[in-house]
């Protein structure tokens, strides 16, 4: 492991995210709410401890792998450290440790809160709050790599580290060039949305908070009640549109303004993620009306707001679905394990990576029934490497495992089995809201602080599929002169 | 710039890490996924998998807007075959590696018909290099342009040499006319010399012209004897059939052992000339009985590496001046140089750095009508080749006619497949392409520069 590179690169992210606050410092000084000095204190450590550590002398600035893996893990660890500090500072959530649980959250766009009264914090917090969501989403790293041209040889392995999906694919032969596409598309698609929202009755701050929330697919709203609280169906129907839009591949995006709109409807992701939004909102509706709980225009208002934003794992509400019927409940939990598409600003599993389980295990069957077949497992028309279709499998080992062990010691909270699991499955699939205690009208506050370090490492583990963390933990990469 | 390279095999790789290095951006094709993995990991480039002559494929690597594309496959045909499609799917500049000896002789032909910029033997290349070698034994810097067929030779002028105290006019006139004077470093200052330029002793000049021409120079001003009359190839493979043929023009012998007899009829057949010994090279005993000790140097060009490098060191053993071993890998090769061996050379890394050579002179060219730019004199000049397409006010004239401004010179005229040193009365036809070398000057348009002086005309 190269340490001296590690932090050096560290302190390039911190640089960056230093110079990310200010909006926010803009903010709390144009409403006056009495939260500028702490931005300014915020941004004067971060900034500070950045340069500090790209000062550090190194010479080797060869990349390996391991390197690549340890950089992200370690940024998101010290870049969630550091996001805390206007919280901290500003006295909006004094305790460090829900300060820290609170900026994972943001960064990992997972958007759950410990807050019990958002709407009383200052607009500064709360925007800044709202851009962990919108930075976490396509990644500070990502960010980082479109504004330096090159931080060194091997930073795709950083990219591959901070993507979502099985396989991290170039759109353009530089990676730089690469990392400022994707960044294009994802303000320019920002902006459109604040503007409809806009358009849609929602004052400008409001606006951009819930632009932020939902192109991360974070979903930090300012409201207690999220979105059920502007009680407007259009906004209803403009943040559902784009938290699944956000939940594509923004590969897919790139190859529509090349003008391959075909290639668009023929990728298999893209069809399962849309079968499966528009199967739930079905299913859901119809679930909703039996029971009687809201009329048959209504349940389809608050199904496909619920299925648009749980499966790109944004965790907004716009009522409180845990009161709903089970077999609805139910629909909604697989679509928090699911997840949104690879290359995307969502969570969970990813489509993609159901359908090569759902392939791998059919290829199993046929295995058996004709023991000399060979089988090579497709995605369209492209062929996908057995190390892929291995590193899946593997994925999905490793999901279930932190599931496992993170609900048992979230348990010893002593709270009920589904608050338990959904809370953690909340934060594996960096949703936000899980159901019974942690639903969309209830919050994390009363966790232990052992249960909160739990749900923050599952955050950044999710959020970061796990190998990179695992690296970190891991003796064989840290040891000097291993073998 | 937009380069896409097919195959990605020793060449193809050593390209894309250096062209990524130099802010282009590459893709890589092939069908290998193996190879392809390698070149995601440690670089910069994207990559596709497929077949490079399948039109979808170079389509996915957006040949419609590519700047070069580079063949470098295994097999020749493929790599016709995609030069071909690419460039009529709109690559600017196409380059192929062409390597079988058949199509060696229908080079230009095959390069006018389809439509290639630059085709590259990597063979014929290694074996340039090697004669080269053989031809200055001493170290000398040699710059190449026009791929290879002009070179420039760094020369460092002494009291005794007889062009010392020479005006420049005298030297053509006096010691050659086949090779022009093209910059001079005095001190740090490059200077593009004049006719009436005098040459004094301590000058670095840089002397320009075809190769053969430039040797024979070179011996004419005392400065390189030959010493090298007898050369002893082991292994006689093409690079040994080209380097045979490259130094049948400077007047040496060769002696080729081979141990495969059929290989030895047809070499026999090829080369006249040539000694064809059919015999095991790695045999001490053979190698002695045809005085090896006597040889002036003894290049080993075998199939194995470690063979190469064992022959090498025993020819040095055995007294032989100048040793030269072809490898084909570039692992370890900091131990290979302290073995002793004068001259290692790489036939891949030969052409990588040429292809480099001509990838670069079109990226310094990008966006002006200029075939290609070299930096050379250290940068502080340039070479820029430019092809003459459309009529212009200056063809037909003869230079000395012409009026140029300082700094500039007009170097060489390519007329087809010759090589023109320019004298007063050579003048510039349509369809030549003409090389210019010139000081700190921004030239875009040859007509910018040359203008017809109406008065003595």
């Amino acid at each position: 492991m190269n340490i001296r590179i590690i932090l050096k690169s560290l302190g390039i992210v911190l640089f960056i995210e230093g110079l990310c606050m200010f909006p926010s410092l803009l903010v709390s000084v144009i409403f006056r709410d009495g939260d500028a000095l702490s931005f300014v204190i915020s941004i004067l450590v971060t900034v500070a401890a950045g340069f500090l550590l790209y000062k550090i002398p190194g010479n080797n600035s060869k990349f390996y792998a391991r390197d690549g893996f340890a950089v992200v893990a370690l940024s998101w660890i010290a870049i969630s450290l550091f996001g805390a500090l206007p919280y901290i500072i500003s006295r909006t959530i004094p305790s460090f440790i829900d300060a820290f649980f609170e900026t994972v959250s943001g960064f990992t766009t997972t958007g759950s809160s410990i807050l019990n009264d958002i709407e009383s914090l200052p607009r500064g917090i709360l925007f800044w709050r709202s851009f962990t969501n919108w930075m976490g989403g396509m990644g500070i790293l990502v960010l980082t790599l479109a504004v330096l041209p090159s931080i060194g040889a091997g930073t795709l392995h950083i990219m591959r580290a901070e993507s979502p999906g099985p396989s991290t694919e170039k759109l353009v032969p530089k990676l730089g060039q690469t990392a400022k596409i994707l960044y294009t598309i994802y303000v320019v698609m920002t902006c459109i949305q604040v503007i409809l929202l806009m358009i849609a009755g929602m004052p400008l701050f409001d606006s951009l908070v819930h632009a932020f929330a939902s192109a991360g697919t974070g979903g930090f709203s300012i409201r207690n009640s999220s979105i059920g609280a502007y009680g407007n169906v259009y906004i209803e129907i403009i943040i559902t549109v784009f938290t699944v839009l956000f939940g594509v591949n923004f590969g897919l995006y790139y190859r529509l303004i090349k003008g391959d709109a075909k290639g668009l409807f023929r990728d298999e992701e893209l069809r399962f993620y849309f079968g499966t939004i528009i199967a739930s909102i079905a299913l859901i509706t119809i679930d909703l009306y039996r029971h009687g709980l809201f009329t048959l225009g209504q349940s389809l208002r608050h199904s496909s707001f619920q299925v648009g934003t749980i499966i790109t794992t944004t965790g907004f509400s716009s009522t409180d679905f845990n009161l709903w019927p089970s077999f609805s409940k139910i629909i909604l939990v697989i679509l928090m394990v699911f997840g949104a598409c690879a290359g995307s600003t969502g969570g969970g599993i990813k489509c993609m990576r159901i359908l090569m389980l759902l392939k791998t295990a059919r290829r199993e069957i046929t295995g058996v029934i004709h023991p000399r077949a060979v089988h090579t497992v497709k995605a369209g028309n492209k062929v996908i490497d057995e190390d892929t279709v291995k590193g899946t499998l593997i994925y999905f080992f490793i999901y279930s495992a932190f599931f496992a062990v993170s609900v048992l010691l979230v348990s010893l909270n002593g709270k009920d089995l589904v608050t338990s699991a959904t809370s953690v499955i909340a934060a594996l699939s960096n949703i936000g809201p899980g159901l019974e205690a942690v639903g969309p009208m209830g919050n994390f506050s009363d966790f232990s602080i052992l249960s909160k370090l739990i749900l923050c490492l599952d955050m950044i583990a999710g959020r970061l599929e796990f190998l990179p963390v695992l690296i970190l933990f891991s003796p064989m990469a840290w040891k000097k002169g291993s073998m | 710039m937009k380069i896409i390279i097919v195959g990605n095999g020793k060449v193809g790789y050593s390209l894309a890490e250096q062209l990524s290095k130099e802010d282009n951006d590459v893709t890589v094709i092939d069908k290998d996924p193996e190879a392809l993995r390698r070149a995601n990991e440690n670089l910069d480039v994207l990559c596709i998998r497929g077949n490079g002559v399948s039109t979808k494929v170079l389509f996915e690597a957006g040949i419609e807007e590519a700047d070069v594309l580079i063949a470098a496959t295994a097999s020749d045909e493929m790599n016709m075959v995609c030069c071909l499609t690419g460039k009529k799917l709109g690559a600017a500049h196409t380059i192929a590696r062409i390597r079988d000896p058949e199509y060696a002789d229908e080079l230009s032909l095959i390069k006018n018909e389809l439509g290639l910029d630059m085709v590259i033997n990597p063979e014929r290349a290694a074996a340039r290099e090697i004669a080269r070698i053989l031809r200055f034994p001493q170290a000398v810097n040699i710059e190449i342009f026009a791929r290879g067929q002009v070179e420039m030779v760094e020369i460092k002028v002494t009291e005794n040499m007889p062009i010392s105290g020479m005006i420049i006019r005298d030297i053509s006139e006096i010691v050659s006319s086949h090779v022009l004077v093209g910059a001079v470093l005095r001190g740090s200052e490059a200077i593009i010399p004049k006719g009436d330029f005098r040459i004094e002793s301590g000058d670095i000049i840089y002397v320009v012209g075809q190769p053969s021409n430039v040797t024979k120079f070179c011996k004419k001003i005392g400065l390189y004897v030959q010493k090298i009359k007898n050369v002893m190839i082991v292994g006689g493979g093409r690079i040994a059939y080209y380097l045979a043929k490259f130094l049948e023009e400077t007047g040496m012998r060769i002696k080729i052992i081979e141990s495969d007899h059929e290989r030895c009829i047809a070499l026999s057949e090829l080369l006249p000339e040539a000694l064809i010994i059919h015999g095991d090279g790695s045999d001490e005993t053979l190698l002695h009985s045809e005085n090896l000790q006597e040889m002036g140097a003894f290049v080993s060009l075998t199939g194995h590496d470690e063979e190469n490098l064992v022959l090498a060191l025993a020819a040095k053993q055995a007294g032989v001046q100048k040793v030269i071993a072809k490898i084909s890998r570039n692992n370890y090769l900091n131990l290979i140089k302290n073995l002793g061996i004068d001259s290692i050379v790489n036939p891949g890394q030969i052409t990588t750095n040429l292809i480099l050579l001509f990838v670069r002179g079109l990226k310094n060219a990008l966006g002006n009508p200029i075939k290609s730019l070299y930096r050379i004199v250290n940068n502080q000049a340039e070479a820029l080749e430019f092809t003459i397409n459309e009529p212009a006010r200056f063809l037909g004239i003869p230079l000395k006619y012409l009026k140029m401004p300082n700094d500039v010179l007009v170097a060489v005229i390519v007329r087809r497949n010759d090589i023109i040193i320019p004298r007063g009365n050579d003048s510039i036809k349509l369809g030549d392409s003409v090389i210019l070398i010139a000081k700190n000057k921004q030239i875009f348009d040859l007509n910018e520069i040359i203008s017809v002086e109406g008065a003595s005309f």
